[in-house]
């Protein structure tokens, strides 16, 4: 009969440290929290020896000093006695309106294509591939910069409207599309109260207040569906809910147009949009596109052919197959890559700086830099805006792909 | 009615009926064509617009290539040449072809290096993505680093051959010491190569003169070379180190799955663009007084923690895509942590991320024209700069940018369809 007694106690030995599993692990995290402490303050101690001897310090007192360069394309006010601060935010405000503007263009260009891509017809298939591969197998930057090369070398110089019998004309009188940039009408309000930018508060407000009641306006009809069997008709409804207080409200307010004009021999007035931007919203949105359409792609085909059928012997029409069935699944698949792909773009926006768009790495990251020798901190300060853009939208994407989790038990 | 029936006589047919052949149009291309370009009025419009913009592009561009002009001096020849017909002025390309490949300054009668070292890259990559070729030639592939470096950038062989020895002689310290323990013997390579370098380096410093090419800067290195060596040299640094961040985020030490987490999430956050601003600029105030790094060494330092963070994000997928099953199998085999990663589960983790490698590779690739930014004269930084600037050829944008367009176009869409039959060879399951 043996008793069951516990191991002896054994000694801590040296050697324990690198061959026993328990202690090991202490071991090497202790090595390299050393190793990264030695390199941290070998580079902090070699950047104050350097910084000494070049005679400067880290501050970030010159975001505060006049910028002394213009900006050809701001959104807010902008002078070249503007601080450099003024200018960075011009710049973050230029990089998230490229950001924004080409992430919409490209969801819609990506689904198009992606939903083409599987389509039963063989020449829109093969087109729709060719589009696909060459756009994603060729660097982005090479198609900014020939988009960027088309738009000065196609379109139309400004002095080419001028005349009796122009070379170019402008389309509806209201829109110009030239080497230089594109013009288009500019909408203000004429009645005071809604000067300035509360006009376009109100417009905003309206919006919002429309989504909500059109949401509303939906669940009550959903509601009404599951009672009775029957969905009441609700289109004109959400007609007017979405746009009935916003003609009120735009015609109390006094919209009106800025026609942009030719004078001499550049166009004045109305809104402007300058080549470059208009390029580079453009070449980004038909790269990322490309990746989008392949998302979509893989996205529809990874809802198994089961779904659909089930639903079709349901007695469900085809159009309804794809909205009730198969596209709640997909979107479940699409998503994630495809906010992915925002970020891409966003990231890809930087590029602006090779056409000469003042985004935040034209300003900050660019002239700024140039101007005041502050390398240090304007990377710095870059890194953190794109930091901060990426985590933010990592971090709402976490929250989504919880929400849409298959709830398995 | 009913008398009629009672007439008929019952009649069946002794022998069938020669087949008929299908209706036209359920037949041949008329039913492909039926089914697969006019099926539906919706799908004719298509067709028939789809139809219209080929069309278009191919009457643009066929009289474009008809009437190429590939031998003039300069665009104003050219055009002279062409009398206002459409035709593409082509002799860009021949007149600058060097330039677009080897960058403006590399030594004009050395070319035969850097090409020579692609021929010998082709020959030593073939093993590594073919493994039915003698695996002997794996020998040639671990020379090519060493080989490449001597050919591109020329100096002595003594400095790539020491590199060498120290490798060597690191694998045959660590052999020698591995059965005690992994990290043992890793400890044991790095200090036999740092000893071995560190001799070698007096040696290859005294004699310099030992079968010696002529030097060449990097700061010389342009064209589309500098893309290849960029990305060659990128890819192959930031497999190992991705490799090490994806088990080290992997890992329960706290301390080293932080910095790991840490590295990929600050690196997969910024653009590239500001990366290379660091190597270009802020990287300087980071190292000793004195020193003076080479740019194309700084570029290829950040492009490479660029790209290991993301291939490591990819392996990590690879590793949670991986059955629990087999990390518990491996450990009821008595296999320590090391042997366990490296026979049972890295080969699967890694069959599982070819793809997405592949991805991470091919956009690497692409992303080292973002090098012409900082004033680098890549492929791109060479059409932008010195070609499309100089008085011969400014304004010859479409047969510039087209040749771009090819070039990378020809090496990325290669790669990925390499990936897909890998990817088809690795399938083991059985579907």
């Amino acid at each position: 009969m043996s008793t069951l007694s516990d191991p002896p106690a054994e000694s801590f030995r040296l050697s324990q440290l690198i061959n026993d599993k328990r202690y090991r692990s202490i071991t090497f995290q202790f090595i390299a929290l050393l190793g990264l402490i030695v390199v941290m303050a070998y580079l902090g101690w070699n950047l104050v020896q350097n910084l000494a001897a070049a005679g400067l310090n880290l501050s970030y007192g010159f975001l505060g000093e006049p910028a002394g360069y213009d900006i050809n394309q701001t959104l807010i006010e902008y002078t070249s006695q503007s601080s450099h601060l003024r200018a960075a935010v011009v710049g973050v405000l230029n990089t998230l309106l490229v950001a924004v503007v080409g992430c919409f263009l490209a969801t819609v260009i990506g689904v198009v294509v992606g939903v083409l891509r599987l389509s039963k017809n063989w020449l829109v298939r093969k087109l729709m591939a060719v589009y696909v591969e060459i756009f994603r197998n060729v660097p982005v930057l090479i198609w900014i910069l020939i988009i960027m090369a088309v738009f000065v070398a196609v379109l139309p110089q400004p002095r080419d409207f001028r005349g009796d019998n122009p070379e170019a004309s402008m389309l509806w009188e209201a829109f110009a599309f030239t080497g230089r940039g594109f013009y288009s009408p500019r909408p203000f309000f004429t009645a005071e109260w809604a000067a300035g930018g509360t006009g376009w508060l109100i417009v905003i407000a309206l919006l919002v207040a429309g989504f909500f009641g059109a949401r509303a306006l939906a669940n009550w009809a959903t509601k009404t569906q599951e009672a009775t069997g029957v969905r009441p008709t609700t289109w004109y409804y959400t007609l007017a809910i979405w746009f009935g207080p916003l003609i009120i409200a735009l015609i109390a307010m006094g919209l009106s147009w800025e026609m942009p004009e030719l004078k001499g021999f550049n166009f004045r007035g109305g809104i402007f949009m300058r080549n470059s931007l208009i390029a580079l919203t453009f070449a980004l949105a038909i790269y990322t596109a490309a990746f989008i359409a392949e998302n979509v792609r893989a996205g529809i085909l990874a809802v198994s052919k089961g779904q659909t059928e089930a639903a079709a012997s349901l007695g469900l029409r085809p159009n309804r197959i794809m909205n009730l069935v198969v596209l709640p699944q997909a979107l479940r698949v699409i998503i994630p890559p495809l906010i992915s792909q925002y970020l891409n773009l966003t990231k890809n926006s930087s590029l602006a700086i090779a056409v000469g768009y003042m985004d935040l790495t034209g300003t900050l990251g660019g002239i700024t830099l140039n101007q005041t020798g502050r390398a240090i901190e304007c990377v710095l300060l870059l890194m953190l805006f794109y930091l901060t853009i990426s985590l933010g939208i990592s971090a709402i994407m976490n929250v989504y792909n919880n929400a849409v989790k298959l709830k398995e038990r | 009615m009913s008398d009629t029936h009672a007439q008929t006589v019952a009649y069946v047919r002794e022998t069938m009926l020669p087949e008929l052949e299908p209706p036209a149009t359920e037949r041949g291309v008329i039913k492909w064509m039926r089914e697969n370009l006019f099926a539906g009025w919706f799908n004719s419009i298509l067709t028939i617009f789809a139809a219209y913009v080929i069309y278009k592009i191919v009457v643009g561009a066929l009289p474009w290539f008809a009437n190429g002009i590939w031998t003039t001096d300069s665009l104003a020849e050219c055009r002279e040449i062409l009398q206002g017909a459409t035709g593409g002025c082509f002799s860009v390309l021949t007149e600058r072809w060097n330039q677009l490949l080897f960058g403006f300054k590399y030594p004009d009668d050395q070319y035969w290096r850097p090409t020579l070292a692609f021929v010998v890259m082709l020959v030593s990559i073939a093993p590594v993505l073919f493994s039915h070729l003698p695996r002997k030639m794996l020998i040639l592939t671990g020379l090519f680093p060493f080989v490449a470096f001597w050919l591109i950038w020329g100096g002595t062989i003594l400095a790539p051959l020491v590199a060498l020895l120290g490798f060597v002689a690191a694998y045959i310290a660590f052999k020698k010491v591995e059965h005690q323990s992994f990290a043992m013997g890793l400890l044991a390579g790095l200090i036999t190569a740092i000893v071995v370098w560190f001799v070698g380096g007096f040696v290859s410093g005294a004699a310099s003169n030992v079968l010696a090419l002529e030097p060449v800067a990097s700061r010389d290195m342009g064209g589309f070379m500098l893309n290849m060596i960029l990305g060659t040299v990128c890819v192959s640094l930031s497999l190992p180190i991705g490799i090490c961040l994806a088990l080290g985020r992997q890992s329960d030490m706290p301390i080293i799955k932080w910095i790991c987490v840490v590295f990929i999430e600050f690196i997969r956050g910024v653009p590239l663009i500001t990366l290379l601003f660091v190597a270009n600029v802020v990287l300087a105030y980071f190292l000793p007084p004195g020193t003076n790094f080479d740019l194309i060494v700084r570029v290829i330092i950040m492009i490479t923690a660029f790209s290991s963070a993301y291939i490591a994000e990819v392996i990590r997928g690879g590793l949670a895509a991986l059955p629990r099953g087999q990390y518990e199998a491996a450990d009821s085999l008595g296999l320590d942590y090391a042997q366990a990663t490296r026979l049972i589960i890295m080969p699967q983790a890694l069959k599982i991320s070819i793809p997405g490698i592949v991805n991470v590779a091919v956009g690497l690739f692409k992303d080292t024209t973002l090098v012409s930014v900082i004033s680098m004269f890549d492929l791109v930084g060479m059409i932008r700069g010195p070609i499309l600037a100089s008085t011969e050829w400014n304004g010859v944008y479409w047969e510039l940018w087209g040749f771009a367009v090819f070039v990378f176009f020809i090496v990325c869409y290669g790669i990925s369809q390499y990936s897909q039959w890998l990817e088809r060879q690795l399938q083991t399951d059985h579907r």
